[in-house]
This record gives structure tokens, C-alpha cells and sequence, in this order.
């Protein structure tokens, strides 16, 4: 029996978060830049139709900014996540199984609901959300999660499908036809790389695709291409995963927002950077086993001398104690720096994750039962989450942090602050 | 006769091999700090009374029944049996109220605004009240909204008029905001409760 499988999509999901609360961003050009303004994160049809592309730096298209008022704004992490938290609690009501898939998708297993009424199910699903979060989506169903990736692909691209594009309740034939105008990159799990090598042989659609041997292809390229195919044939070959699994690698890194040269500044960050990465490896209950640190000069400014480097710093003991890694990362730091250089990036990155329950003690370790270290980290976590982010830190991460993020237009907590609560009636 | 205390020659008392020493091998003296030397005893002393440690068995002998006591515990009881009278409450224990479950119905539809001025106050609506806002709920005439109008939050009752849909005032000194056709008017969620500290 043929699946339906949808996959909700929210439209420039940052841009839409914003407008909810700011209805002066309503039909103008709004974009969102990421952590420290910048790179384009997310952008509003107005700002795509004037060719602004996706992860552009701010500096690349700040005169188009200034030409066309394009509205920028920071991003507001804990606002996304709170709207996302609600679209995400609405679909749960749609099915019993779910995927969240990233921040602001979702795919929907529907195979149980009436096949016939499935478009208008879906313009249910769709006007649920609108009307509860404010937030538009389209939805894209298939008989597979690669079909309704790119079902998804054609609503958002088509408004005459009103954000539902249902390739179960089309012909083969009608359905070839919009497989045939979509290029092969389109494709989820189609990478840049991959791409061009298709269209080497012949490859140019998702349509040739389809009609390609998966045999021949899982040979030449991969298995998963091999998949994508049967994919594409109507069977699915990727199930929903339910359950969030923990992260195999937690990743922290941000620019700063003035050029560090000093080895203090920079140990500083990637301090800071290292505390946040372990509070996460502590929220999802993980040991780290292997520590990995880059920092990078601008790659953008070509008249200052570039410099780039990383060290991995295999752990002798998994853990998830910030103190030590931190000494580990200082140490990694040290081999790594070299002055003279305008640092604009650092980077940490914990690999080698496993779950609490897989967590093996090292044989020739004096610690074998908590030590003193690892109650302070419970205790510094339960007065973070009482009392506010970032009320106790380590003093190595600085105090004044002259590096830290540029937000310069971050939107008010509007549903995570009491104090930045939209105000009425001021005016009128 | 009394003692006298000889410093040259004869006995002198606390020389030589100490009595008592039944020990199979030489012995030897060994210097610990001074005030460790009673809990020393104490745990030498406890060994031998408990006959794990005879007073000739050997170093070895020390070791296995210092592992012995770290290593094995028995249980007594698989659970915990409490001795008291059991609480007669125990069956009847409910969650503490919370005022988020009285005020907010669906959770994920709902959001709070705070309000400044005074055109609400005849619907009980003050001055730095927040509101509870739902927006699964479809708004019908008579209903106070949080209305977006021409980009502008208000909260007002929406009325209906001949002319159209309307806005209310609860406040005789305000007029009602009767919408024009070039106005843009959007009704951003239904006002469920309102919340108010005094201190």
C-alpha cells in the first residue's frame, strides 16, 4: 500500500516569527542575519525577488539594503524556538507519528487518513497553524519523505496550489510534469557535489532521475542515491524518526564582533564557547570523548595575512565536566595560536558523544564515583536554569567579553520575557 | 622503701623487648604522626577483637578484610519499610492549583500582551494589566479582540454596526474607531483573561 507522507514546511520561518509581532514588517523586504549580523539567514520574498541569496553575508548586499529599505533584523533564537515549539505541538494533534525534522519543518505520516480527503486534510493542518501561531506553512505529501520534499518544493514555488501540493491525488502523467521542471540539486540529499557529476551523465531533472537504474547509479555513486531513486518510485525507503536522538556532535561558533588578536581574548571565547557546548552535552545527559578547536582569520578580508587552524584533543576520560574541558581546550589553544593574526572565528566542537548509559569509566582512572567538579556542574546548571542564562559562569570566560555578539536589532522576548510583552492600546 | 631513680645501671623501666610480642618474625618500629596514633590503635585494636586479624596474622591478611568491608554490602531489606503511621492522605493527593491552568486554556494558541492607558477600564481593563490572548478561538461581535489595525495593537470590543465592523471603547470619554474601507484590520487573537499584580 502507497504511504502519505507529508512534509510542513514554515514559509522564511524567522521572517514569518517576526512579523507575527511586528506588523510593520508586513509585505516589506525583511531579513534576518545570523548570530553577530552576519550572514543572511532568512528572507522574505520581497528580499529574495531583489536576488539577495541565502547565507549572503551582510557587507555583499548592504547597498541593496540602503537602495530598497530592506528591514534587518537579528536573530531571536528564543523566539523561533517558541514558535516552533507551537507549530510543532499543533501537528502532533494531526498525527500520532511525527519527525521534527529541523526547527521549522516536520514530516507527517497521514497514511491512515482518508486518501481522498487528504488535500483538504492538509488545508486544515495548514489553516490550524495560520490561525494558532500566525505563521504561514505549505505542505508537500508524497508517498515518500524525498516526494514530499519536493511536493513541498512546488507548493511554495506555485501559489496556485494555496500551499498544499498533494502528488498522491495526481496522474503519473501530471505528476512527471512538475518532476521534469525541477533541477536535480532540488533533490533532499543532493549536494553540491554530487549535482554536477549527475548532469555529467545525462542527469539534469528529478524526472531523469526517476527513470535512471538505481542499480547502475548505487555502483557509481552511492547506496543512498540507489535509495533516493526508489524514493522517487513511490517506495519509501527513509522512515519517520520519532524519537530525537542525541547529538552525535555538539558544535559552538561564532564571529566576533571586533577583530581579537591577543591570545587572552581569544582563550576567553573559546572558554565561553566551551561552557556553552558542555551545557548542552549536560542537557542531553552525554560524555564527550573528544575535543576539537578552530579559529580562523576573516576569509572575506584579502588585504590582512589569513591564517586558519584546528586541533582534535582526543579526551584520556569521556566527560561532561566544563572545568575540564575547558583546560583541555586552553591547552589545544596554546599549540594553535599564533600572534600577528586578526582572529574574526572560533569554533568548538565535542565528537565522540555517548549517551549517560553508554558512558565507560577508564580502567586505570582513580575517579570512579562523582567527584566534587561534577557536583559543582549540577549545581552551576540548576542555578542557570533558576535564575537566568549565564548568572554563573566560569571567571575564564571574562567579564567585559569585548568580542561578544553584535545583535543590534534582536526583537523583545515577546513570549519568553514578561518584560518585553507586546504593548497595547498606547495610541489608540 | 621508696623508689629510687637510678640513672646508671640495673633495670631501667620500658627497656628492651617489650613484653607480650608473640610475633613468628623480627618486628620493627615504624614513626606515625602523633595524632593519628589513637586511631591506629582503635583500628588495630577493632581487627583483632572482631578475630579477622589475629595478632600474628600478616599484612596480606590486612588487605582482604579491608576489601571485604568496601566491597560487600548485603541489604537488609529490598524496600524501604516506613515505621510510622501511614498518611491517610496518601490517596487523595492532587496537584497544587496553578493559576496558568485557570487562566489559559490552550496552551500553545496563547500569548500575553500588556496594556497601556486607559480606553478598557469600564471592562475592568487598567492601565499595566497583561492579557491572556487566544488564538484558537474565532472572535464574534461582542468579544474584547487584540485587533492589528493599520500595523497598530489595540484591544477593543469588536462591534457591528450598518456601516460595518467596528471597534469599542470601554471608556465613555474614547469614540468608537469605525474601520474605513482603505484601513487595514486584522483580529490578531481573542482577549480570554487579564492579570494584575498589586505589589
Amino acid at each position: 500500500m502507497n504511504r502519505s507522507i507529508a512534509l510542513v514546511d514554515c514559509n522564511n520561518f524567522y521572517v514569518s516569527c517576526e512579523r507575527v509581532f511586528n506588523p510593520k514588517l508586513k509585505n516589506k523586504p525583511v531579513v534576518v542575519l545570523s548570530n553577530n549580523d552576519g550572514c543572511a539567514v532568512a528572507r522574505s520574498e520581497e528580499v529574495k525577488a531583489l536576488g539577495v541569496e541565502m547565507g549572503e553575508p551582510w557587507f555583499q548586499f548592504k547597498d541593496l539594503v540602503k537602495k530598497y529599505n530592506i528591514i534587518t533584523c537579528s536573530s531571536n533564537y528564543a523566539l523561533y524556538a517558541d514558535m516552533s515549539d507551537r507549530v510543532m505541538n499543533i501537528l502532533s494533534e494531526f498525527s500520532s507519528n511525527q519527525e521534527i525534522y529541523s526547527i521549522d519543518e516536520c514530516f507527517l505520516d497521514l497514511t491512515d487518513f482518508c486518501k481522498d480527503g487528504l488535500t483538504d486534510y492538509a488545508q486544515k493542518i495548514r489553516g490550524c497553524i495560520q490561525q494558532q501561531t500566525g505563521l504561514p506553512v505549505c505542505i508537500g505529501i508524497g508517498t515518500s519523505k524525498t516526494l514530499a520534499k519536493l511536493a513541498n518544493h512546488i507548493a511554495k514555488k506555485n501559489s496556485l496550489f494555496q500551499g498544499i501540493c498533494n502528488f498522491n491525488a495526481m496522474t503519473v502523467q501530471e505528476q512527471n510534469k512538475w518532476l521534469h521542471k525541477i533541477k536535480v540539486g532540488e533533490i533532499w540529499g543532493i549536494g553540491k557535489q554530487l549535482a554536477p557529476k549527475l548532469r555529467q551523465i545525462g542527469i539534469y531533472n528529478v524526472s531523469d532521475l526517476k527513470h535512471a537504474d538505481p542499480e547502475i547509479l548505487s555502483l557509481q555513486f552511492s547506496v543512498s542515491l540507489k535509495r533516493t531513486v526508489y524514493e522517487l518510485n513511490n517506495i519509501a525507503c527513509f522512515e519517520l524518526e520519532e524519537t530525537t536522538t542525541p547529538k552525535k556532535q555538539i558544535i559552538f561558533s561564532r564571529s566576533f564582533s571586533v577583530l581579537i588578536t591577543d591570545f587572552k581574548n581569544l582563550e576567553q571565547s573559546v572558554t565561553l564557547y566551551v561552557s556553552r557546548a558542555a551545557e548542552k552535552l549536560r542537557r542531553q545527559k552525554s560524555y564527550t570523548g573528544s575535543i576539537h578547536i578552530y579559529i580562523r582569520t576573516s576569509p572575506f578580508n584579502k588585504k590582512e595575512s589569513c591564517y586558519a587552524n584546528s586541533v582534535t584533543i582526543p579526551l584520556p576520560e569521556q566527560t561532561d565536566n566544563t572545568l575540564i574541558l575547558i583546560r583541555f581546550a586552553s591547552f589545544g589553544l596554546r599549540k594553535i595560536y599564533r600572534s600577528g593574526y586578526k582572529y574574526q572565528k572560533a569554533g568548538v566542537l565535542l565528537s565522540k558523544i555517548v549517551s549517560g548509559k553508554e558512558y565507560q569509566p577508564d580502567l586505570f582512572s582513580k575517579k570512579r564515583v562523582q567527584g566534587k567538579s561534577d557536583s559543582l556542574m549540577i549545581v552551576l546548571d540548576q542555578i542557570n536554569t533558576l535564575m537566568g542564562k549565564k548568572m554563573l559562569t566560569v571567571a575564564a570566560e571574562g567579564i567585559t567579553q569585548p568580542w561578544k555578539m553584535r545583535q543590534s536589532n534582536r526583537s523583545p522576548g515577546y513570549t519568553t520575557n514578561w518584560n518585553d510583552l507586546i504593548v497595547v492600546n498606547r495610541s489608540i | 622503701m621508696p623508689d629510687i631513680i637510678k640513672t646508671h645501671g640495673g633495670r631501667r623501666p620500658g627497656a628492651g623487648r617489650k613484653p607480650g610480642n608473640n610475633m613468628a618474625q623480627p618486628t620493627t618500629v615504624i614513626r606515625v604522626p602523633v595524632n593519628t596514633v589513637k586511631t591506629i590503635k582503635n583500628f588495630v585494636s577493632t581487627l583483632t577483637r572482631e578475630h579477622v586479624l589475629q595478632a600474628h596474622a600478616g599484612f596480606s591478611d590486612l588487605i582482604q578484610f579491608v576489601r571485604a568491608k568496601r566491597h560487600i554490602v548485603f541489604p537488609l531489606y529490598t524496600s524501604k519499610v516506613a515505621a510510622g503511621f501511614p498518611s491517610p492522605a496518601d490517596d487523595h493527593v492532587e496537584q497544587r492549583l496553578n493559576p496558568s491552568d485557570y487562566l489559559v486554556e490552550n496552551d500553545t494558541a496563547t500569548f500575553f500582551v500588556r496594556v497601556k492607558g486607559d480606553s478598557m477600564i469600564e471592562a475592568g481593563i487598567f492601565d499595566n494589566d497583561v492579557l491572556v490572548i487566544d488564538r484558537s478561538r474565532t472572535q464574534q461581535t461582542g468579544d474584547i479582540v487584540l485587533a492589528m489595525l493599520d500595523g497598530e495593537f489595540t484591544v477593543k470590543i469588536l462591534g457591528q454596526s450598518k456601516k460595518g465592523v467596528n471597534l469599542i471603547p470601554a471608556n465613555r470619554n474614547y469614540s468608537v474607531i469605525e474601520i474605513k474601507k482603505e484601513q487595514s484590520l486584522e483580529i490578531w487573537g481573542v482577549v480570554t483573561g487579564s492579570m494584575r499584580k498589586f505589589k
